[in-house]
């Protein structure tokens, strides 16, 4: 059955084949998916309920999936709520994200022993990645990946640990038909469809007495795991609902952002006055960044043992709120809060374009939610914009950049 | 460095404090025996009475506890002419300890409420940070100190590497830790955004706020936070307490006026420290 996808962005079939083949998997085929990932080889990771919130870890059977869980978003709150259906996906994002599996927030670079012919060095922890299953992923996440990719990839193979895991990942989206109140994945075309690059994607199904999932694979791999699961082709009243469902998540979504001429914009924006704004409540904390799934500052340091005769290169994530993250000969270049918060807020939805070809920001409002003091960077835009539009013409000041191709 | 040893000499001295750095020092059970094999451990009267003989020098000097005495005021004097590298540890020797309570009161009224004999107590009127008196080379922040962060500053000094002690917020080992947030997730007040990293943020892991114990970060924003542990419940009087424990001279001092002399918060309950 062919299917039209309407809704506005990047979503859709990456336009590749005409015909998608859709089928439907029942709730309990869960578990065969997760026995067919395990059997495959991989340790499957997946949300599950710890403590107050739905994060990311090795799930041992499917049932460890968050059936039932839904949760409340706001500007700096975050909980748990029992839906009225049984949904495992039926949750936005939570603490974590998963570049906590893909770009870890610490690991050893490599290593050296003091020995009688010199120094050994030693490669770092992780030489052979583990293959790991990525069950969940929503489409806001794979494109975070797909940014990391491009960050820490890149065309030459950069971070070399990191193409490493990246290459042993099976991923899994599911499609958002339930936005939270801090997603605004539509405004930056990231979702509620899913785009290119999974190995299987499922769309959930609970609205009815009987609870299932229309899926289809993207890459040979996902075909192959495909076939071994109880599915049958998916009939048209099904993949219909489930279109709907996914089209009408995107007219939905708690927050928006106008992107449209955005980095420049931002680039004229050097002297606005919301920068004071904004850095008056903010606490340069640094928590947005390591809650977002594409930052991927670190920091590397080189430690050494007590006996001196051990050494460890060590990186750890970093963040741009640090003082000390822009420290040069002599001080921090970035000394106020101002332009540290300018400086997140410019780099991930300005800067970034220059750099990697895309923004730096999927929409996942994780950074809303996770700011100890709600600050939500929707708003901060939306400010700016304002700002802009009541001063007539890009706030540049004297030695402004350029204006944006807004005009 | 001693001329009959090619060993670093070690001291730990004690001003005005509880001793529990000290016992963080002793606590490093694994690491202390590969210590004592690198150092020569010339004062620790926590662990030991036997001194080495000889006064200083010693290369570097681990030193607890504030100033809130005339004598060590004028010991901290010669503990810094006799060490090479002068490093102070916990909330008491970085920042006048919870016995900086006494900087917002008056300390004759509490000796007199305190001592029978008032007349032998010589402390002086405030309580205050080593390094009010003498330069410092490091300073490890805590109540107590970490561990980790100790083992960490030695093994660099011993390796003449600069110990890198981060100025940023518990928030981010918080976030490294994969913790929940605990003011997002359950709305418990948490100073860790304006508290400086160290501890591994051991608090928020086991479901409760930070407290503050390693005392302001390098430039918090104090006056943002505070609006919103109103907005989690918390009324001023308890606002001003969480900030007036260990670090309340520090904490004080970055404020901008918040959380405000300490006493006015808990009046009458003197029972801050009156000298070592
Ligand atoms: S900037 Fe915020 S909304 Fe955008 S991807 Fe990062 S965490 Fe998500
Ligand atoms: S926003 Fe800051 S932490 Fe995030 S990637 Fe850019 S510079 Fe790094
Ligand atoms: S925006 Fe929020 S989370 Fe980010 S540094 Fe500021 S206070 Fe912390
Ligand atoms: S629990 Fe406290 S220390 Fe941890 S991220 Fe939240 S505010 Fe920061």
């Amino acid at each position: 059955m062919t299917v039209v996808t309407g809704n506005g962005g990047a979503a859709g079939n990456g336009g590749a084949a005409g015909q998608r083949r859709r089928f439907e998997l029942p709730a309990a085929g869960l578990e065969d998916l997760h026995r067919a990932l395990v059997s495959a080889g991989y340790q499957v990771i997946g949300p599950r309920v710890t403590g107050d919130a739905i994060t990311l870890g090795e799930l041992t059977s499917a049932s460890e999936l968050p059936f039932g869980w839904g949760v409340s978003l706001s500007p700096g709150g975050y909980r748990l709520r029992k839906r009225d259906d049984a949904a495992a996906f039926g949750h936005s994002a939570g603490p974590g994200s998963w570049k906590q599996f893909l770009h870890p927030p610490r690991e050893q670079l490599w290593s050296a022993t003091r020995g009688t012919d010199g120094l050994a060095v030693g490669p770092g922890a992780v030489q052979e990645p583990r293959k790991l299953a990525f069950l969940g992923v929503r489409p806001c996440d794979l494109r975070a990946i797909q940014v990391l990719d491009r960050v820490l990839r890149g065309a030459s193979g950069r971070d070399c640990a990191y193409s490493r895991r990246r290459a042993a990942v099976f991923i899994v989206v599911v499609n958002c038909t339930e936005p939270g109140e801090t997603c605004f994945c539509a405004s930056m075309a990231t979702g509620p469809e899913s785009g290119p690059g999974y190995d299987l994607l499922m769309t959930e199904l609970t609205a009815e007495s009987d609870h299932r999932f229309v899926i289809e694979a993207g890459s040979p791999g996902g075909q192959e795991i495909l076939t071994g699961l109880p599915v049958r082709p998916a009939d048209p009243g099904a993949t219909q609902r489930a279109d709907a469902a996914v089209t009408g998540a995107a007219d939905r979504m708690g927050r928006s952002m106008q992107t449209d001429g955005l980095p420049g914009m931002l680039a004229a924006s050097l002297h606005a006055q919301r920068w004071e704004d904004v850095a008056s409540r903010c606490l340069t904390c640094g928590n947005c960044t390591m809650a977002c799934p594409t930052c991927f500052c670190t920091t590397v340091e080189d430690v050494t043992d007590l006996s001196g005769e051990h050494a460890d290169r060590q990186q750890s994530w970093s963040s741009c709120f640090e003082l000390d993250f822009s420290y040069l000969h002599g001080g921090p270049v970035r000394s106020s809060g101002v332009s540290r918060y300018r400086q997140w807020l410019t780099h991930k939805l300005g800067t970034w374009h220059d750099q990697f070809g895309s923004s730096g920001c999927v929409g996942c409002g994780r950074c809303i939610v996770w700011c100890p003091v709600g600050i939500d960077l929707t708003e901060e835009v939306a400010a700016l914009w304002a700002e802009r539009d009541a001063a007539g013409e890009p706030a540049a000041g004297p030695e402004g950049p350029e204006r944006g191709e807004q005009g | 460095m001693q001329a009959d040893s090619a060993r670093p000499r070690l001291a730990v001295w004690k001003l005005a404090s509880c001793d529990g750095c000290q016992l963080t020092v002793l606590d490093c059970q694994d690491e202390l025996l590969t210590l004592a094999g690198e150092v020569d451990i010339a004062h620790f009267t926590e662990a030991t009475s036997a001194e080495l003989p000889g006064p200083g020098p010693f290369d570097v000097s681990l030193v607890e506890g504030s100033v809130s005495t005339p004598a060590d005021a004028a010991r901290i004097q010669q503990i810094r002419a006799d060490s090479r590298t002068l490093v102070t540890i916990g909330a008491c020797a970085t920042a006048g300890g919870i016995q900086a309570l006494r900087n917002f009161g008056d300390v004759t009224e509490f000796a007199s409420a305190v001592y029978a004999r008032p007349d032998y107590i010589a402390t002086l009127a405030t309580s205050t940070p080593v390094s009010s008196h003498v330069p410092v080379d490091f300073e490890l922040p805590g109540c107590p100190i970490d561990k980790r962060q100790l083992i960490g500053l030695l093994s660099a000094l011993l390796a003449g590497r600069e110990p890198r002690i981060p100025g940023h917020s518990v928030c981010e080992q918080c976030k490294l830790r994969g913790t929940a947030c605990v003011m997002v997730a359950r709305g418990t007040p948490c100073l860790g955004p304006v508290t400086q990293a160290g501890c591994g943020a051991i608090c928020p892991a086991f479901g409760r706020g930070c407290y503050g114990c390693f005392g302001p970060m390098t430039a918090p924003n104090v006056g943002a936070l505070v609006p919103w542990l109103r907005r989690l419940g918390m009324p001023d009087s308890d606002i001003r307490r969480v900030f007036a424990t260990f670090n309340v001279a520090a904490f004080d001092s970055v404020a901008g006026g918040f959380p405000g002399p300490a006493t006015q918060a808990e009046p009458g309950q003197p029972d801050a420290g009156s000298g070592s």
